[in-house]
C-alpha cells in the first residue's frame, strides 16, 4: 500500500494513505474512503448528507397503499430500481448507483425479477413488472410502472431526484477522497479564508 | 401581484419547493466539503453557496410570477 499527501492551502499537509483504495471505500459507502484516512468530521458530514438524501429518496418511493393493476402493494424504495429494457430504462441508475453499495440491491432485485424468481423483501428497490404484463408468475403481485405513478404521483419522481442528486454527490466525495479538497486559486481566494483555514 | 409565491402563506406551506431545502443543504454542504478540509470553512462555504442558491431560486420564482401575472 502506498501512501500519498497532498499540500492543500495554507501549508496543510493530509494523508491520503492509498488514495485509490479510498476512493474505492468511498464509493462503496459515503464517507468510509475518508474515515479510513482518519478524517472523521468529513466522513460524518459526507455520510449524512448524501445518505440522508438517498434514503429520503427511498422515502418519498414508498407507499402502503395498494396496487391499482396488481393484487400487492406499492412497497418500499421504488424511487431506485435498475431497468433496461425497452421503454423503461434506467437511466438516472447510472448515477444513483454512484452511492455504492446502498443501491446495489437494485441489480440483485432486477435479475431476480428477470429470471422469473420471486424478488427479495417484498420488493424493495426491485424493477416494476411491465404494464402490459399478464404473466401470473412469481411476481404477480408486484406494481407495474403504471401503478408506481399513479399511485406515488410526483413522489416518484421526486425520490428518484433525491437518489440521483445523492449519486452524484458521491463522485464529488470519491474525488475528494482520491485527490484531497480542491485547490482554491489564490487570486480568487478571500483573505478571511486563508486566515480561518491557517493552522493555530 | 397579491397571487405572489411568497405572499401566499396557504401556497407557501402547501408547496412542493420545501423538497428543495434537503437538497439544497446537502448540495451546499458537500461542495463545500470539496474545498476545504476543516469545519468552519466548509460550515461558513456552505452556508454562502446555500445563500446564493436559494437566492437565485427567489429571483427565479418572482420573475416568472411576473411573468405569469403578466400574461
Amino acid at each position: 500500500m502506498t501512501s500519498e499527501s497532498t499540500e492543500k492551502p495554507a501549508g496543510e499537509q493530509i494523508n491520503l494513505k492509498d488514495a485509490g483504495l479510498a476512493a474505492f471505500l468511498a464509493w462503496m459507502l459515503p464517507g468510509l474512503g475518508h474515515f479510513y484516512q482518519g478524517r472523521r468530521a468529513k466522513a460524518a458530514l459526507y455520510f449524512v448528507c448524501i445518505m440522508g438524501l438517498f434514503v429520503f429518496g427511498l422515502c418519498l418511493g414508498s407507499s402502503n397503499e395498494q396496487c391499482i393493476n396488481s393484487e400487492g402493494k406499492i412497497g418500499y424504495g421504488r424511487a431506485v430500481y435498475f431497468s433496461w429494457k425497452k421503454g423503461d430504462r434506467t437511466w438516472a441508475y447510472i448515477c444513483q448507483v454512484c452511492v455504492g453499495l446502498p443501491a446495489l440491491p437494485a441489480v440483485i432485485q432486477a435479475y431476480r425479477m428477470n429470471h422469473n424468481q420471486k424478488v427479495w423483501c417484498g420488493g424493495f428497490m426491485a424493477p416494476p413488472r411491465p404494464n402490459n404484463d399478464n404473466d401470473k408468475g412469481p411476481n404477480k403481485e408486484q406494481p407495474t410502472l403504471h401503478d408506481l405513478h399513479r399511485v406515488l404521483n410526483r413522489r416518484f419522481d421526486l425520490g428518484r431526484f433525491f437518489a440521483t442528486v445523492a449519486g452524484l454527490l458521491n463522485v464529488l466525495a470519491i474525488y475528494d477522497a482520491y485527490a484531497g479538497p480542491v485547490t482554491i486559486a489564490p487570486g480568487v481566494k478571500k483573505k478571511e479564508e486563508a486566515e480561518s483555514e491557517s493552522p493555530k | 401581484m397579491f397571487n405572489l409565491l411568497f405572499a401566499d402563506s396557504v401556497r407557501i406551506w402547501s408547496n412542493d419547493v420545501w423538497y428543495a431545502l434537503p437538497a439544497i443543504a446537502a448540495i451546499s454542504l458537500v461542495y463545500a466539503a470539496t474545498r476545504h478540509e476543516r469545519m468552519r470553512p466548509i460550515w461558513l462555504h456552505a452556508a454562502r453557496v446555500a445563500g446564493w442558491i436559494v437566492g437565485f431560486m427567489i429571483v427565479v420564482g418572482v420573475a416568472l410570477e411576473w411573468l405569469s401575472w403578466m400574461t
